[in-house]
């Protein structure tokens, strides 16, 4: 029983990798109260899912899934992941230009970065 | 005032590399790592760098923010005219196959992705650019 | 509050863990995602194609409609950050 739970974390390192830094953004996403720190929670977030698709897209004794001179007969990593990452990493570079402007402009209207302090001056007539 | 000497001529040694780089990126995304995103991203790198060492005049002089608009929609007009193009020879939208087998000449799949990708990458370059240029500015865009 | 975001994030930590032993191993080359489709992108490029890179081949040409609407959304992320700082009306 112990043996195996060796062997689980041993072979499995990637996924635990990426899931302790997954955790990480989530919390800074949460629990932080500058609207800055969210933003780079969010990326944190970001970047622990590219880390768990292109890790599980590797295989052992495999190269660059560009084409030697062998041809299909070699052994190639799996393409599929990084064609799709590379999609979600333009989106999350948009969706981090998007936030900043805003937060740019919450602070030349109100004056305030902080969560609580900008509920309280939106409260105020 | 004497390290602003030193960042400037550096600067001006090593932006047009960086260009030429990013130019290679660009073309050989189809036999090499590289491609469309990436080879245009480096080339925003050299304009941000442009804004560093030589200020916001140095930049608006060079790319304003006129021609920065034309070139993003430039790049989506390449993309999606090729598409349209594929339907006139009598194929699905963005089928290349069909362009190819109707005219005849070899290796033409190949040279449409390599169209397709520069079209990405002046798009890709022209956003960057611009985004980074109306962060610096605090907002103004002029009336050019 | 953040005592509370805390044990939010332990009991999805919790969970997560747990869900790790039915994951394959790191580099397997067994695993089901390294089977059907992609087999198919590896061995189907060379002819179809005739270009080297396998991951161009897919974002262009395979699956080039959604590399179309990716540009679309770079252009209209740049397009709202002018719309949201732009302050040259208001002299």
């Amino acid at each position: 029983m112990i043996e195996d739970l060796f062997g689980l974390f041993l072979s499995r390192y990637n996924y635990w990798m990426a899931i302790i830094l997954m955790l990480i953004g989530l919390y800074a996403l949460i629990a932080k109260q500058n609207l800055v720190k969210k933003i780079i929670g969010l990326n944190i977030f970001q970047t622990a899912i590219f880390l768990f698709y292109i890790s599980f897209a590797d295989v052992t004794g495999g190269t660059a899934p560009i084409y030697t001179e062998e041809g299909t007969s070699a052994l190639y990593v799996n393409p599929l992941p990084h064609a799709l990452m590379l999609t979600a990493i333009v989106v999350g570079v948009s969706i981090t230009a998007v936030a900043l402007s805003l937060v740019v402009r919450i602070y030349q209207e109100y004056q305030v970065m902080d969560e609580d302090e900008l509920l309280e001056e939106m409260r105020r007539p | 005032m004497r390290e602003n000497v030193v960042i400037r001529t550096v600067s001006r040694l090593s932006i047009p590399f960086i260009q030429l780089f990013a130019l290679y990126v660009i073309v050989h995304g189809a036999s090499g790592a590289g491609g469309g995103f990436q080879g245009g991203v480096v080339f925003a790198t050299s304009f941000i760098l442009l804004l560093i060492a030589f200020g916001l005049p140095g930049v608006r002089s060079r790319f304003s923010g006129r021609s920065a608009r034309i070139f993003a929609a430039a790049g989506i007009f390449i993309y999606a005219g090729i598409g349209l193009l594929c339907i006139f020879y009598t194929g699905n939208f963005l089928e290349y196959a069909a362009i190819e087998s109707a005219s005849g000449i070899p290796h033409l799949h190949a040279l449409l992705i390599d169209l397709v990708e520069a079209g990405i990458g002046i798009t890709v370059l022209a956003v960057m650019t611009m985004i980074i240029v109306v962060f610096a500015d605090k907002g103004e865009i002029q009336r050019d | 509050m953040k005592k509370l975001a805390l044990i939010a994030v332990i009991f999805i930590g919790i969970i997560l863990f747990w869900a790790v032993g039915d994951m394959p191993a790191f580099g397997d080359p067994d695993a089901p995602a390294n089977q059907h489709v992609a087999r198919m992108y590896i061995d189907r490029t060379l002819p179809d194609i005739g270009i080297d890179n396998i991951v161009t081949a897919i974002i262009a040409s395979y699956r080039g409609f959604d590399t179309l609407g990716e540009v679309v959304v770079i252009f209209t992320a740049g397009i709202s950050v002018i719309l949201l700082l732009r302050r040259g009306e208001e002299r």
